[in-house]
C-alpha cells in the first residue's frame, strides 16, 4: 500500500497545488460554467417577451428604425389604451371569460365525477371501460371534426358559445386520466369507514375525495383555462358575428386591419397574454403538481 | 341472523356500488358515445359522399378517395407536415432533456431558471404567432439581429420558400420548457444509488449520462415522442396566421388544407377523407415508433420482476 505508483503521486501533488485542480474550485468552476449557459439561454427565451413589451411602448415611426432601440424614447403608454379602444377589445374579453369559465366549471365536474368512477368504485366493465378511454386519447380530433361541426349546424348552435360550452361538460379522457391518478393515492379505507358509517357514495364524493384532492382540481382548472383562453381552433370555425369573437380571434381581425401598426398590435398581444402570465406566476406550484401527477407515477 | 342481515346489506352496498359506478362514469360514456363513437361512423359515411352542407350529401363512393390520390397538394403538405415533425420533435427532445438535467443539478437561483424557461410554453396561440412574425421581419425583426451580432446576415425568413419552415421550426422551440418540466419531473424519480455505483465504477459525467440518466429516462422520452409526433402532425395556428400556408405551399400543413376544404370550400367529404388519411397516418407513425421503442425504452420493472 506505501509503495505507490511515483508518476500518480507526482500528478497528485501536482493538483495540490493548482488550485484549479482541487475537487472543490472544479465545483465552483463548473456552477460557474452551468450558470452561464443557463443564463445565456435565458437570455434566448425571454428576449421575444422583452422585445414585444419594447415594440408595444415605441411610437409608430420608431418601430422600424435600425438597429432597433430597446428603451423606446419616449415611452407611450397610450398604445394600450389605444389597442384597447381602436377593438371592441372589452366585449372580446367578457366573451372569452364567459366561455372559459363555464369550460372549468364543465370540466371540473364532469371529469372528477368519471375519474370517481375510475379509481374508487368497484363495478364490472370499469377496466375494460377504462383502458377504451385512455385508447380514445390517442385519436385525433380531425376525425370526429367534420360530424360535430355538421351536428352543431343542424342544431343552429353555430354562431353561439354552445359549441365552446357544452361538450365541456362531458369527461375529457386526459383530465379524467389525471384526476383518478390524484383519487388512486387517497387511501381507500377512508371511503370504507365512510360507507360503515352510512355515507352514500356521492357524499364520499364530495365529503372526502373533493376536498382531499384540491391540488388536482386546481391543475386541471389551470390546464383548461391556458387551452381556452389560447384556443383559436374552435372559435374560428364556429363564431363568425365580430361581436362573438374572442381575443384570439379578434387579434387575428386586428392583424388583418393594422397589419402595419406593430407598436399596436403588440401592445394588443400583451394584453391578451398578461392574465396567463400572471396566473402562471401565481399558480407555478400547481402547474408542477399536474406534471408530478401525470409523470407517470403509476 | 345477525350475520345473514349483514350479508344481506354487504351485497345491498355492492349493487349500489355498481350502480354507481355507472351514474359516476356517466359524463364520459355520454361524452365518448356522442362526441367520439358517433362522430367517428358518421365520419365513415361521409367519406363515401359529396357534401356541401347545402344540398343532401350524394353517394359517391369511392370519388373521393381517388380525387385526394390525383390532389398533388396531398402529398405536399403530408411531406411539409412530416419535415416539421422530423425536425422540431428531435431538437424538443434533445434541448428539453438537456435544459432538464442542468436544471437538476444544485445551483442557485434554480427556481427563477425554471420559471424562466418554463413560461413561454405556457403563451400558445395567436398572441405568441403574431409575436413572432414580428421577429422573423425580415428587415426590422429581432432574429436577424440577433444573427447579425453574430456577423450573420439572416435571410427573409417567412418570405423565403427556403426559410419559412425552418423558421416554424425555430419557433417550436420556444415551447421547450414544457417538455423540461416533464424531463425535471423524471430525472427526480432516478435512485441517486445508481449514479454512486457508476462513480464507483469510475464513471465520469459523459459516462453517467449515457449508461445511467438516458436509459432511466427512456420511458419518459419515449411519451415526449409519441405525443410530440401527434401534436406536430396536427400543427396549424402557425400556418395559419403566420404564413397562411405560403410562400408558395411552402409551409401548408396538411391541417391547413382539411381546414381550407371543410370550412373555406365546404367539401365536407372530402374533407372527413383527409381526416381518416392524417388518423391512419398519424397511427402508423404511431406504432413505428412503439415498435421502435422495444430496443431503446428501457422499463424497470422488466429486468427486475422478470417478464
Amino acid at each position: 500500500m506505501s509503495i505507490s505508483n511515483p508518476t500518480q503521486s507526482a500528478r497528485t501533488q501536482k493538483r495540490l497545488r493548482n488550485p484549479l485542480h482541487s475537487k472543490r474550485m472544479r465545483g465552483i468552476m463548473g456552477a460557474i460554467i452551468v450558470h452561464l449557459v443557463l443564463l445565456t439561454g435565458l437570455v434566448f427565451i425571454l428576449m421575444p417577451l422583452a422585445w414585444s413589451i419594447s415594440t408595444s411602448l415605441k411610437e409608430p415611426g420608431a418601430v422600424f428604425t435600425y438597429p432597433p432601440e430597446w428603451i423606446p424614447r419616449p415611452v407611450v403608454w397610450r398604445n394600450y389604451i389605444d389597442a384597447w379602444t381602436v377593438l371592441p377589445f372589452f366585449r372580446y374579453l367578457w366573451n372569452t371569460t364567459m366561455i372559459t369559465t363555464f369550460s372549468i366549471v364543465g370540466r371540473l365536474l364532469a371529469c372528477s365525477l368519471a375519474a370517481f368512477a375510475f379509481s374508487r368504485l368497484r363495478w364490472p366493465g370499469r377496466d375494460v371501460l377504462f383502458f377504451m378511454m385512455l385508447s380514445t386519447m390517442m385519436l385525433p380530433s380531425q376525425v370526429t371534426l367534420i360530424p360535430t361541426f355538421i351536428l352543431f349546424r343542424k342544431l343552429g348552435w353555430v354562431n353561439t358559445f354552445l359549441p365552446l360550452i357544452i361538450p365541456k361538460f362531458f369527461a375529457e379522457p386526459f383530465f379524467t386520466f389525471l384526476m383518478r391518478q390524484f383519487f388512486m393515492t387517497i387511501p381507500i379505507q377512508m371511503d370504507e369507514a365512510a360507507r360503515i358509517d352510512g355515507c352514500t357514495n356521492f357524499s364520499i364524493f364530495s365529503k372526502i375525495i373533493m376536498p382531499l384532492s384540491k391540488p388536482v382540481f386546481i391543475a386541471v382548472a389551470i390546464f383548461v383555462f391556458n387551452a381556452n383562453w389560447n384556443d383559436f381552433f374552435a372559435p374560428l370555425i364556429y363564431l363568425h358575428d365580430s361581436d362573438k369573437f374572442t381575443l384570439a380571434l379578434g387579434l387575428r381581425a386586428f392583424q388583418g386591419q393594422f397589419g402595419t401598426e406593430w407598436n399596436l398590435m403588440m401592445a394588443a398581444s400583451n394584453l391578451v397574454l398578461l392574465p396567463v402570465v400572471l396566473l402562471f406566476f401565481f399558480a407555478q406550484k400547481y402547474f408542477m403538481q399536474g406534471v408530478v401527477i401525470t409523470g407517470l407515477k403509476g | 341472523m345477525n350475520s345473514r342481515r349483514a350479508t344481506g346489506r354487504r351485497s345491498r352496498l355492492m349493487f349500489r356500488e355498481h350502480i354507481d359506478g355507472w351514474i359516476f362514469a356517466l359524463p364520459w360514456l355520454l361524452g365518448f358515445a356522442i362526441w367520439t363513437l358517433g362522430p367517428m361512423i358518421a365520419s365513415l359515411i361521409f367519406a363515401f359522399t359529396d357534401y356541401d352542407m347545402v344540398t343532401p350529401p350524394r353517394w359517391i363512393g369511392m370519388g373521393n378517395l381517388r380525387e385526394l390520390i390525383r390532389d398533388p397538394l396531398i402529398v405536399h403538405s403530408l411531406k411539409v407536415t412530416t419535415l416539421y415533425a422530423v425536425a422540431s420533435v428531435p431538437l424538443n427532445i434533445c434541448l428539453g432533456l438537456i435544459l432538464a438535467m442542468l436544471l437538476n443539478s444544485k445551483i442557485r437561483g434554480l427556481r427563477w431558471y425554471r420559471t424562466g424557461y418554463y413560461l413561454p410554453s405556457v403563451l400558445s396561440g395567436v398572441a405568441a404567432a403574431l409575436l413572432w412574425r414580428w421577429i422573423f421581419s425580415p428587415d426590422f425583426g429581432l432574429f436577424n439581429l440577433v444573427l447579425s451580432w453574430f456577423g450573420i446576415k439572416g435571410p427573409a425568413w417567412l418570405a423565403d420558400e427556403r426559410w419559412a419552415l425552418p423558421a416554424l421550426v425555430i419557433m417550436s422551440l420556444w415551447g421547450v420548457g414544457g417538455g423540461m418540466i416533464i424531463y425535471l419531473a423524471g430525472l427526480q424519480g432516478i435512485p441517486t444509488e445508481l449514479y454512486e455505483a457508476a462513480e464507483v465504477d469510475g464513471a465520469g459525467l459523459l459516462a453517467k449520462t449515457f449508461h445511467v440518466t438516458i436509459p432511466m429516462m427512456s420511458p419518459v422520452i419515449f411519451y415526449q415522442l409519441v405525443m410530440g409526433v401527434i401534436g406536430s402532425l396536427q400543427v396549424f395556428t402557425q400556418g395559419y396566421i403566420i404564413t397562411a400556408g405560403g410562400p408558395h405551399n411552402a409551409t401548408l400543413f396538411y391541417m391547413l388544407h382539411l381546414y381550407r376544404n371543410a370550412f373555406e370550400y365546404f367539401r365536407m367529404g372530402y374533407a372527413s377523407v383527409m381526416a381518416w388519411v392524417l388518423f391512419f397516418y398519424i397511427l402508423i407513425l404511431t406504432l413505428f415508433v412503439f415498435k421502435s421503442s422495444a430496443a431503446w425504452v428501457y422499463y424497470e420493472g422488466q429486468l427486475r420482476g422478470g417478464r
